[in-house]
């Protein structure tokens, strides 16, 4: 089993605040399905008898923070574009200041209890220097499917150590989420 | 001796046995089979295939259940105030509870009716009615919440109530007890009932698109007790069918003076003539005053309005209108099969079922088959109405629901059982023993054209040994049967709050897919909302302070506010700026004479606190919404009347300590 596990990669990621949330588990290998099918019976198993055999502690399958594999390790994973619906973002070498106008109002509504303008942490990081620090198919994935990047993203991750506050999902259609890395983009300097 | 001795403990092992065989229900060992802990088994995060919508009773609120788990999901505030929601407690929603007696933050809800479209469950509403200020209101199975109420005038115990039409055209409303109209003067001697007091059944138009209700018309009957109904279907389209009871017109200890008579009635009403004669103006207007509450969610907020007007039909001037069919010993439920063709009326005190026809119903009007008539409405032979009688069913016949496969179920309080009958032979085919006493029963769309019929589920009224004890007073129960076979079999008992009465069930897929999971806060139109904390802001206008607040994991904006004095009306107007499901905030403040507030994400909802004297008062978030809920905090200053600190707010300022700031003892003694 242990030799199997060399092959299949399980990880099974927790939120370490109390949240409503969904965990997700996600299964990485890149081997054909069939294996892949197999392995997780195998893996089924043993958890089954682990828990047939009496083994009721606290390390049950659902509270064990397995470390098997940080996502940055899979090759199939973009760390620089995240997870998410944007592939890939068209941005213009000179600012859209309408959009950025529009970007700024939002930004007021949903977005400026936890974030300044500034390099400043308020709730969770300033925002300058942002467009810099990540691309811009990652921002608009991580603003737009907020639970599944903290939950799989190793820059994500790092962030929530430090803040400790999963960031909200503020439902941004995604016009809105353009919008706002105008914002981010007219902040950080772009004219 | 010896003799004597063998005597003595035979007769107390007699008494004993005895004793035991009494109090144990029959077929208590039989009730039960092995399979019944599968059957009503919903694994964790697997979600109910049913929707049970069940009346609160006295709680006055509508539980949500889901079946078959028996899984309660949600408690739906209607007419009681309920502070863990702030519900009648927040500016925003104490409109819900304004009648032409001022609030009433308590009632009775006995019934739920889903709304309908083509005699089918659509999921769009559920109705419930108010038995003692007598109201009816609509649920909005998007939110779950209620969304309206509207009053009733010339009506005492509202209790025939909320049954609708087929196309829930109307929801109509009956009163339970006769009483002078509003209009003219009710201090007159009670035992004038039989001049002074009317009874009066209600019409109340449902809008198609948004569910708006209005009292279209009030027909106007003789004094008696209206007490169940249910509308015509199919063939019977365009009738309504009311039970009434106390025809001998008693005033005083009903119990016996209600029951002298062998046969009350049950009411047909033919409503498409009603609209005819309305649309003619036939109808005579009364001047009358009932409040018509409904609940924005663009603004977050109810508004009241008294209306002053209805049009009311008198039945016995319209002798095509009202006709009374006798049916036995003060009858309770009145319920219509699928096919709209059999009326069942269950007298309380009958050992029989009448059944009905609705075709010997017309026929005996077209021939005019009359025994005579009361009060000027024709009664109708019980002969010529009648389909047949199921002989020998039980005691005490309460409520009837259908399956849609010929065969309907009838509750006996009495001998504390449901049976199952053949409607076309009227054979009694099955019958299993309740735990105690039951009322209502429940077949998803049981009263409906297409009933779903793989559960029934039987609302007890007594419940005695079923749970463990809890002092004197005992959660009632439910019980589940699976009906998908011949036999009914008992899965599963639940307990529910309140007492239930009516309930009505449908698949959940008609319902869960719309359910909203929050508020646009782009769309919140709510005079008092803050869109971002950039707007929050503190106003004092005399000694009344608006706080506009915001509040987002894990902190409210502002968090720390100083200037309020002592006698301030203080109104925490709190918007919840999150934007994903299941993520409201809560709101209290110490001291609040009346509740919290539960802000649903893009929400904002106002709490009324009144500064009580100088101090610090902190407020906190009472939902659980973060790793640093308990952070979510602030404090507000009260100081002296009079004072002249100035009127501050802010979020993680760290301003310097406010001179030199130690707090002078007031209360020690030297």
């Amino acid at each position: 089993m242990i030799g199997l596990q060399g092959h299949l990669k399980l990880k099974i990621v927790i939120p370490t605040e109390m949240i409503k949330g969904e965990f997700h588990l996600a299964i990485k290998n890149n081997k054909n399905k069939q294996m892949k099918k197999l392995m997780i019976i195998g893996l089924l198993a043993l958890f089954a008898a682990a828990c047939g055999g009496g083994n009721s502690g606290e390390k049950t399958a659902n509270h064990e923070k397995s470390e098997a594999e940080s996502a940055g390790g899979n090759p199939s994973y973009d760390p620089n574009r995240g997870e998410g619906k944007f592939k890939s973002v068209e941005v213009g070498a000179t600012l859209n200041a309408p959009m950025a106008e529009a970007g700024g109002k939002i930004y007021a509504v949903k977005c400026s209890s936890c974030h300044k303008t500034t390099e400043e942490k308020l709730v969770g990081p300033g925002w300058k220097g942002v467009t810099s620090r990540h691309q811009a198919p990652w921002i608009m994935n991580f603003i737009t499917n907020t639970d599944e990047m903290i939950n799989k993203d190793p820059k994500a991750q790092a962030q929530l150590e430090i803040c400790l506050v999963r960031m909200p999902n503020q439902n941004l259609a995604d016009n809105d989420a353009r919008s706002l890395l105008e914002f981010m983009r007219r902040n950080d300097g772009i004219k | 001796m010896k003799h004597n001795q063998i005597k003595l403990i035979a007769a107390v092992a007699l008494g004993v046995s005895l004793g035991f065989i009494a109090c144990k229900p029959k077929n208590v060992g039989d009730a039960i089979s092995s399979d019944a802990a599968a059957k009503a088994y919903v694994a964790p995060g697997k979600y109910d295939q049913f929707y049970n919508f069940v009346s609160g009773g006295f709680s006055g609120q509508m539980s949500v259940y889901g079946l078959p788990s028996g899984r309660l999901l949600r408690v739906i505030p209607v007419f009681s105030v309920d502070p863990e929601k702030g519900w009648g407690y927040s500016e925003e929603t104490k409109p819900m509870l304004n009648t032409s007696h001022g609030i009433v933050p308590w009632d009775d809800l006995h019934h739920t009716e889903l709304s309908q479209t083509n005699g089918e469950i659509d999921g769009r509403w559920v109705f419930g009615n108010a038995n003692n200020t007598p109201r009816v209101a609509r649920i909005d199975l998007k939110t779950f919440r209620t969304a309206e109420i509207i009053e009733l005038p010339n009506s005492s115990g509202n209790h025939s109530s909320p049954f609708i039409t087929e196309n829930t055209e109307y929801v109509v409303a009956g009163t339970r007890f006769s009483v002078p109209p509003d209009n003219v003067n009710g201090d007159v001697p009670i035992n004038s009932y039989k001049k002074n007091f009317k009874g009066t059944i209600s019409f109340i138009s449902v809008s198609k698109e948004d569910g708006n209700m209005d009292i279209a018309f009030q027909i106007q009957c003789p004094g008696v007790n209206f007490d169940l109904s249910h509308s015509g279907k199919g063939k019977s389209t365009g009738w309504f069918f009311f039970s009434c009871y106390n025809t001998e017109q008693a005033n005083t200890l009903l119990e016996v003076n209600a029951s002298q008579r062998d046969k009350d009635f049950i009411m047909a009403v033919n409503w498409k003539k009603a609209e005819e004669y309305i649309k003619a103006g036939k109808g005579r207007k009364q001047s009358v005053k009932y409040a018509h509450n409904t609940y924005s969610d663009k603004t977050h907020s109810a508004t009241s309005t008294i209306k002053t007007e209805v049009t009311v039909l008198d039945a016995k001037d319209f002798k095509d209108l009202c006709y009374f069919i006798p049916c036995p010993k003060s009858p309770h439920g009145c319920d219509v099969d699928p096919t709209g063709e059999y009326i069942v009326g269950s007298g309380k005190l009958a050992a029989l079922i009448p059944v009905f026809s609705f075709d010997k119903i017309q026929k005996a009007i077209t021939a005019k088959d009359y025994a005579g008539e009361y009060d000027g409405i024709p009664v109708i032979k019980y002969e010529s109405a009648l389909y047949g009688e199921v002989k020998k069913p039980g005691l005490g016949p309460l409520h009837t629901e259908f399956d849609g496969k010929g065969f309907a179920y009838t509750t006996f309080f009495v001998s504390s059982e449901v049976v199952k009958w053949n409607i076309q032979d009227l054979k009694v085919v099955d019958r299993v023993p309740t735990y105690y006493s039951v009322g209502h029963l429940c077949i998803p769309g049981g009263d409906t054209k297409k009933p779903n019929a793989k559960y029934l589920i039987a609302y007890n009224k007594i419940t005695k040994d079923r749970y463990l004890p809890t002092g004197p007073e005992l959660a009632q129960s439910a019980q589940l049967f699976d009906i998908s076979g011949d036999k009914m079999q008992l899965i599963l008992d639940f307990p529910t709050i309140g007492e239930p009465h009516y309930a009505q069930a449908v698949s959940a897929d008609l319902i869960k897919g719309n359910s909203v999971k929050f508020f646009k806060i782009e769309d919140n139109a709510n005079p008092y909302v803050s869109k971002g904390e950039g707007t929050t802001k503190v106003v004092r206008s005399g000694n009344k302070v608006d706080i506009y607040m915001t509040c987002i994991r894990s902190h409210f904006s502002p968090d720390n506010i100083e200037g309020i004095r002592a006698g301030d009306e203080v109104y925490f107007h709190v918007t919840n700026l999150e934007q994903d499901w299941d993520v409201p905030h809560g709101f209290a403040i110490k001291g609040a004479n009346n509740a919290e507030l539960l802000i649903m994400p893009g929400e904002t909802q106002t709490l009324k606190w009144v500064a009580e004297k100088p101090g610090m008062f902190p407020f906190y978030c009472t939902d659980f919404c973060s790793a640093l809920h308990q952070e979510m905090q602030g404090y507000l200053r009260v100081s002296p009347v009079g004072s002249t600190v100035p009127l501050l707010f802010s979020t993680g300022k760290n301003l310097p300590p406010a001179e030199a700031a130690t707090a002078p003892a007031t209360g020690d003694k030297k």
